[in-house]
């Protein structure tokens, strides 16, 4: 039996990252629930990586193609993923927390007229129910949930399930659906700088405070997130966020975006508590301040006391020798 | 214009969390309450389309305890008309039956616009204003970042990963808004000995718990004490050793 419904999203043609994120929470679930994983994914037509899935644990990959899906169209996805839904009697559907998920998760799941938990960092199945926990507060407390409703519904927070290969043998099958796009439409999208990783999905993240002193001295920043290589985002504080010095799709903290990346490295950030309750699920987290009682000393793995203008330069050579870029 | 504005008291984001003795809730003893911070957004847009219209009436919506009529007088200070109160003691963890009682407070109310913050700051649900929008039956964009208005539809720009949407939407629509579509007004004394004279009825509700059960309130698991590894520029050689050989995040 299929038990659990894994929405995934595709950009271009091509699954995105997030995607095996997903079907791995999904198979947590359909493990504990002694069932299958069904994974759904909408295009005009084949998506790119969509024969990966079986590798993460999906049994069976569902590609619906039709016009109205040619970008995200949230009235006719939210249609067709609750339709889905309701037909294939699942015990769970889940999405991942992204900018699509944010927007489509909670659709369905007044479609459906069930509860939806949003931002989900854990799930299992305890004693017949599935439980969840997901931060609140920021970051600054956690709240363990059990859910009730058919199906359950939850969106699981970018970076945190990594993806665990669980080969299944896999099947795979298209549907055409005829469905109109919907009243919401989206024209077109403005793409970021060529390569830029947004902050909430990239794996390194460096971020910089008031301590860079003027705008321009984020190119410092930008220098050793090309020393990464591509994977790394440059993130920014509340503070020069609000004096306008960085975009506010930049901010870490409870006002901007909440990330959980490998590496986060604060650059000339203090450590306000609205900003480490952004950052502190990062797996490891590096400090660069001049002030050696910077509240960012006290929850950074490594931290390096002094002028991150001396600091920083000397860091982007030492990881461009250590990466290789 | 006629706009709807729903907001909700939340603690300041400078809060330090203390969990309540039940385990399950925030221990509210001197914890400084605000107006939730995306939702100062959505007032001050509806202030902004109602002046630009020269016409029309912001009222505010707010589901919570009594203590939520500060939280309403606040945005009436801004410039708001009136508010009400959907007064009950406990919000339910589900997103979807706050939905319920909101859209049961907006439904035939003529709206040309319903406005959200795009999420509240304390339960981080990010979903009550598009569940609103399902149960209307309106069109509805979230996490809106600019906005152009038209008579009977609208332009909006969403931030996504690694680019911007720009979506065409008919009005009247449900709109949450994100930090950066404008700059909040402070309320001036002017406004604020107003605001205690705007309509603020109280409407009793009582809000099922819905399919979500609180099992815990948990603190964050502890990060382990963290090590400086020196000072200056020198010391950056043993930091990428120690990533790389230690921690291996390289």
């Amino acid at each position: 039996m299929t038990a659990v419904l894994a929405v995934l999203e595709q950009r271009d043609g091509a699954l995105r990252k997030v995607s095996h994120e997903v079907v791995t929470g999904a198979r947590r679930l359909a493990d504990g629930l002694g069932g299958e994983v069904e994974a759904l994914v909408f295009g005009t037509g084949p998506v790119r990586g969509t024969d990966q899935l079986a590798k993460y644990g999906a049994d069976r990959v569902v590609t619906a193609t039709g016009a109205a899906f040619a970008s995200y169209a949230p009235e006719g996805f939210a249609r067709a993923v609750a339709e889905h839904a309701q037909a294939g009697g699942y015990r769970a559907v889940l999405f991942a927390a992204s900018a699509t998920g944010k927007d489509l998760a909670p659709r369905v799941a007044a479609r459906l007229r069930v509860a939806l938990a949003m931002d989900v960092t854990d799930v299992a199945m305890e004693g017949g129910a599935v439980t969840a926990t997901r931060p609140v507060y920021a970051g600054k407390a956690l709240l363990r949930v059990q859910l009730g409703g058919a199906p359950v519904i939850l969106a699981l927070r970018p970076n945190v399930f990594t993806p665990v290969e669980r080969p299944r043998p896999g099947a795979a099958a298209t549907v055409a659906l005829d469905l109109p796009a919907g009243r919401v439409i989206v024209k077109h999208v403005k793409a970021a700088a060529a390569g830029a990783v947004d902050v909430a999905e990239a794996p390194i993240v460096i971020s910089g405070g008031r301590g860079l002193k003027e705008p321009a001295n984020f190119k410092l920043l930008e220098e050793l997130a090309r020393a990464f290589g591509g994977s790394a985002a440059v993130g920014a504080s509340r503070a020069v966020v609000d004096a306008g010095w960085r975009p506010h799709a930049d901010q870490v903290g409870q006002t901007g975006k909440t990330v959980s990346p490998t590496l986060y490295v604060a650059v000339g950030i203090s450590g306000a508590i609205q900003h480490l309750a952004g950052m502190r699920t990062s797996k490891v987290i590096v400090a660069i301040n001049k002030d050696k009682d910077a509240p960012i000393f006290k929850i950074c793995d490594y931290g390096i006391v002094g002028d991150l203008f001396e600091i920083v330069p000397r860091l982007t050579e030492e990881i461009k020798k250590a990466v290789g870029h | 214009m006629k706009i709807a504005v729903c907001i909700k008291r939340v603690p300041d984001s400078e809060t330090r969390v203390k969990i309540a003795p039940d385990g399950k809730s925030l221990d509210e003893a001197g914890v400084k309450f605000v107006l939730n911070p995306y939702d100062e957004f959505a007032v001050e847009e509806a202030l902004r389309r109602k002046e630009q219209a020269g016409a029309g009436e912001v009222v505010i919506v707010c589901l919570g305890p009594a203590a939520a009529q500060e939280t309403i007088r606040s945005a009436l200070a801004m410039g708001a008309d009136r508010g009400v109160l959907l007064q009950t003691d406990r919000i339910p963890a589900d997103g979807f039956e706050v939905a319920k009682a909101l859209a049961a407070e907006l439904k035939d109310g003529g709206w040309d616009l319903i406005l959200f913050g795009k999420m509240a700051i304390d339960d981080y649900n990010h979903q009550v204003g598009p569940m609103v929008a399902e149960l209307l039956g309106l069109a509805c964009v979230t996490a809106v970042a600019h906005l152009e208005l038209a008579p009977g539809t609208g332009t909006a720009e969403r931030e996504i990963e690694g680019g911007i949407e720009v979506v065409e939407f008919p009005l009247p629509a449900v709109l949450t808004t994100e930090k950066g579509l404008n700059e909040p007004r402070y309320p001036a004394l002017k406004g604020i000995m107003a605001a205690k004279k705007k309509p603020l009825p109280t409407k009793p509700v009582a809000l099922p718990p819905g399919g979500i059960e609180v099992l815990a309130l948990l603190p964050p698991a502890e990060r382990k004490d963290g090590r400086i590894v020196g000072e200056g520029p020198d010391a950056v050689a043993e930091l990428v050793r120690l990533l790389r050989e230690d921690a291996k995040v390289l």
